[in-house]
């Protein structure tokens, strides 16, 4: 079949990556800073020391230049799907629709009306309505999370559907199922761990910068005091959640778990790569070239993460392609040459069903639904050309997640630190950790988007696991036509950041006092 | 009995009432429109801007849910139109991302760009954010030009395995070449402008901008009335896409919109008094110096009209989203819309919204409960 030019569905990737790495550099913040000036907002009514409504309103001035743009970058990606996969929307919107609906109609609209509560109701509503309101922000914000993660979950792990060869496309038949996915609450409690860390992170830096400059030091030591409990118990919870993450990969996504961890060569007990560097020289999936230039492995340790059994075996990337090896459901894989067959059967069964159907031909039409059904577990096979094509990049998705990981235990480290010198010992004086708090935060942000790259890269080539290929996936629309909306997308983007860092860094350095706190 | 068709059509009127909710909220960018020409100075500039910056995520909000709810409810309509009109929604879109920051940003300190490129940002957003959307929903009666080949994905057809095939090169923009289309652009726009004007007269506490709102609500409600009414003739006369009920085959039917509206009595009557409640704000507004609540009867009455206009649209076997190339193309609500278990199950969600509904009624009567003047931004905590 002549598929859609690779380029334009090249551009509409790197569109979707683009747009959506944009939205992430803000949600985060959104979610983190919000739960963090609500807790603010919390003791500031409990209290009632007016030092804390002061906080909880330099913070909240800080999140609302945040929360514009959140916005401003989130619309195109509710339509996007439309835009740029419109193949994708209907052959699994009847799934995938739901939730982002879901998400307007219910998370939207609540961060959207409680936040005008919270910006402009200081003396219009009582205290208690007020704080209920920047509560009612943060849970709005984090509904959200919950409903776009739980289709994201069901890009990764198909559940709950059946597949409809008259309206040729898959059906939700379960909405528990797919709201409830383990992948998905997995996913939404990792991520949203990641916004309460990104949010950790960004108080404590800008805590830091201003007890570096001697300025506001009770509102800096107080900020960075919850900032750093909240910061720990989302790192720690990060890791947990990671491991509940990566389990799930294991079993439903081997080939994503293979490139994190750059295995080619599948092993039972096979050790986990804490640090390592992969050798460019592996140019072909099956040319033996060892993998790694140097590795340093914690033995047994993915096969115990992984399958929670330290002798099992954990398939590399050779193995799912060449197939041969037992599943752990006791079945035997598929090599990629016989899943594009059957893939292929399945596509064919689809034609011929509706060639049957239109010509009234329904005991035809049924034959056929059957050896649709039996092979359709490898529908989206029937599209992909070579073994390569059910490969993602590997280096991008190795090196994201080791990163990441590197990146989340510094940060257990850091908070514990923190912690200590805020609790036990001196923070007011301690120069150096100020730096260190500072220069973290970039940190938090790089963690946050290679969790992404990985979760995202990492399923290449699929849009839908197994079921649909991005090759399948997109809009009937020229790479002209994409590359020009991606240069667009570029240039707005970047000079809104720009904008906002700008305006962001001038209200940091203003600093509280214009909330009424003396330095 | 709750059928398969009776979530169809329950549906198709969630679908128009948010549609007729967005088009009243589209006031917001009416307002924006009007930025530069209804302030003289820079202090009813900045009250004009806040006035409407309370109000703008609700908009936004609706337009994305709009999205978002199409999707779930007919999904062939979400990725026919969007990615085949890419160029028209693009724009659309791209103007609205302009407007999300700039309510925010376009007086902070530190604004690198400076007050007036974001109030440009917001005077795009009144003018393309308005016109555009009335071009592309003008299209569910005049036509777009594409192909949908459900089998395309298994190899059938010609042209790839892409299932929803626009058909003109301009993706989009080629609607704009469609006077009718245009009609209706110009439409929504005035009636942005005019429901704006009467917004301010009603909340703000400024006689010199309310004075100057009111002559406004003249000045755009005529050409408003003229292209409207252009717009409604001319559909109510052509063609209109039919669908045969049994056969399922789309055919064009003579005043078929014209025809909607007989056989559903109460569509038609409820949206003459749409309109009705429409003039009458606009009317006593411009000739009763006293009368200030125009914008709720022309608010209710547009939220009325525009649902109405939409119900006729899709219900009564009409093909919602027609194409002019390919008549069996034709979107209708059966063969566009989610399954069976999908829709209920968002009916279900759908029982939610006069939950979100009464929480939205109460942040606005709690934050609008006196108008709004410059005192108050001089003295809130949080202006723009």
């Amino acid at each position: 079949m002549d598929l859609l030019s690779a380029s334009a569905v090249n551009w509409s990737r790197a569109q979707f990556a683009l747009t959506a790495s944009y939205h992430w550099l803000f949600v985060p913040l959104t979610i983190g800073l919000g739960l963090i000036m609500a807790i603010m907002e919390s003791l500031y009514v409990k209290t009632g020391d007016e030092k804390w409504k002061n906080a909880t309103k330099f913070w909240q001035k800080i999140f609302g230049i945040n929360f514009a743009i959140g916005i401003a970058t989130g619309i195109i990606l509710e339509f996007q799907f439309g835009t740029n996969w419109s193949n994708y929307s209907w052959f699994v919107g009847d799934i995938f629709g739901a939730p982002l609906a879901i998400e307007g109609i219910l998370a939207f609209f609540m961060e959207a009306t409680f936040v005008s509560i919270m910006f402009f109701g200081w003396n219009r509503v009582s205290k208690k309505m007020h704080l209920a309101s920047t509560w009612l922000v943060f849970v709005g914000a984090s509904l959200s999370a919950f409903w776009i993660l739980v289709a994201n979950a069901w890009m990764q792990y198909p559940i709950g559907m059946e597949f409809n060869p008259e309206s040729v496309r898959n059906e939700m038949v379960d909405f528990w199922a797919v709201a409830f996915s383990p992948v998905a609450y997995n996913k939404f409690l990792h991520t949203t761990f990641s916004c309460w860390a990104v949010g950790a992170a960004f108080v404590v830096a800008i805590s830091g910068w201003y007890l570096l400059k001697k300025r506001h030091t009770d509102f800096a030591v107080k900020s960075m005091k919850i900032g750093s409990l909240v910061g720990l118990v989302a790192f720690v919870m990060l890791a947990v959640t990671g491991d509940g993450s990566a389990y799930h990969v294991a079993q439903k996504q081997p080939m994503k778990l293979a490139a994190m961890e750059g295995l080619y060569e599948g092993k039972e007990g096979a050790g986990l790569v804490a640090v390592g560097m992969l050798n460019p020289a592996r140019k072909n999936y099956n040319d033996e070239v060892d993998p790694y230039i140097f590795k340093i492995e914690l033995p047994k340790l993915l096969s115990l993460l992984g399958y929670r059994d330290i002798n099992a075996f954990v398939p590399g990337i050779v193995d799912i392609v060449d197939g041969g090896y037992t599943l752990p459901d006791g079945t035997t894989s598929l090599s990629f040459q016989e899943r594009k067959e059957r893939g292929l059967k399945a596509i064919q069964a689809l034609a011929d069903y509706q060639v049957a159907k239109e010509e009234g031909r329904d005991a035809d039409a049924a034959n056929h639904e059957i050896i649709l059904r039996e092979n359709y577990a490898h529908f989206g096979y029937g599209y992909l050309e070579t073994e390569e094509d059910m490969i993602p990049n590997i280096p991008l998705t190795f090196y994201s997640f080791h990163l990441m990981v590197m990146i989340g235990m510094y940060f257990i480290l850091f908070f514990m630190v923190m912690l200590y010198f805020l609790y036990k010992k001196d923070m007011v004086s301690n120069r150096w950790l100020q730096y260190v708090a500072l220069w973290s935060l970039p940190l938090a942000y790089l963690a946050s988007q290679l969790g992404w790259v990985v979760a995202e890269v990492g399923r290449q080539p699929w849009t839908i696991q197994d079921i649909l290929p991005v090759q399948a996936a997109s809009s009937a629309i020229s790479a002209q036509n994409v590359a020009t909306t991606f240069i667009l997308f570029a240039v707005l983007f970047t000079g809104l950041l720009i904008a906002e860092v700008t305006i962001m860094v001038k209200q940091i350095k203003k600093g509280p006092e214009s909330e009424g706190l003396k330095a | 009995m709750i059928t398969y068709e009776f979530l169809q059509q329950y549906w198709w009127f969630i679908m128009s009432l948010l549609g007729g909710l967005l088009v009243f909220l589209l006031f917001v960018q009416g307002g924006q429109s009007m930025l530069h020409s209804l302030s003289r100075k820079e202090d009813e500039k900045r009250l004009l801007v806040n006035s409407l910056g309370r109000k703008w995520e609700y908009t936004f909000t609706t337009l994305v849910t709009f999205g978002g709810a199409f999707f779930a409810s007919f999904p062939l309509f979400y990725s026919t139109s969007f990615g085949g009109a890419y160029w028209a929604w693009m724009i659309l879109l791209f103007c609205f991302v302009l407007q999300a920051v700039s309510y925010e940003f376009q007086s902070k300190p530190g604004n690198i760009f400076g007050a007036a490129t974001y109030r440009i940002f917001l005077f795009i957003n009144g003018l393309l954010g308005t016109f555009l959307l009335g071009v592309v929903v003008a299209t569910f009666f005049t036509g777009s030009e594409f192909t949908v080949g459900k089998g395309n994905i298994a190899g059938l057809g010609t042209a790839g395995p892409i299932i929803s095939q626009w058909q003109n090169p301009l993706h989009g923009l080629e609607l704009l070449g469609n006077l009718r289309n245009l009609t209706l652009g110009f439409a929504v726009l005035f009636l942005a402008r005019t429901q704006a004007s009467l917004f301010f007269v009603n909340r703000l506490n400024h006689e010199v901008l309310e004075k100057r709102s009111r002559k406004f609500v003249l000045y755009n409600g005529l050409p408003f009335v003229v292209f409207f009414l252009i717009f409604l003739i001319w559909t109510l006369i052509s063609e209109g896409y039919a669908v045969d009920p049994i056969t399922k085959d789309v055919y064009l039917e003579k005043m078929k919109y014209l025809n909607n509206f007989i056989e559903m009595p109460l569509v038609m009557v409820l949206f003459i008094l749409g309109v009705v409640a429409v003039l009458y704000g606009i009317t006593r507004t411009v000739f009763s110096a006293d009368f200030k609540n125009g914008i709720w009867y022309s608010g209710a009455g547009t939220i009325v009209t525009v649902t109405m206009l939409l119900l006729i649209a899709g219900l009564n076997n009409t093909a919602y989203y027609p194409s002019s190339v390919d008549l069996q193309s034709s979107l209708t609500l059966q063969n566009s819309s989610s399954s069976e278990f999908t829709l209920s199950t968002m009916a279900v969600v759908s029982l939610l919204v006069p939950v979100v509904a009464a929480y939205i009624f109460y942040a606005w009567r709690a934050l609008e409960r006196k108008k709004l003047s410059l005192d108050d931004l001089n003295n809130d905590g949080h202006a723009y």
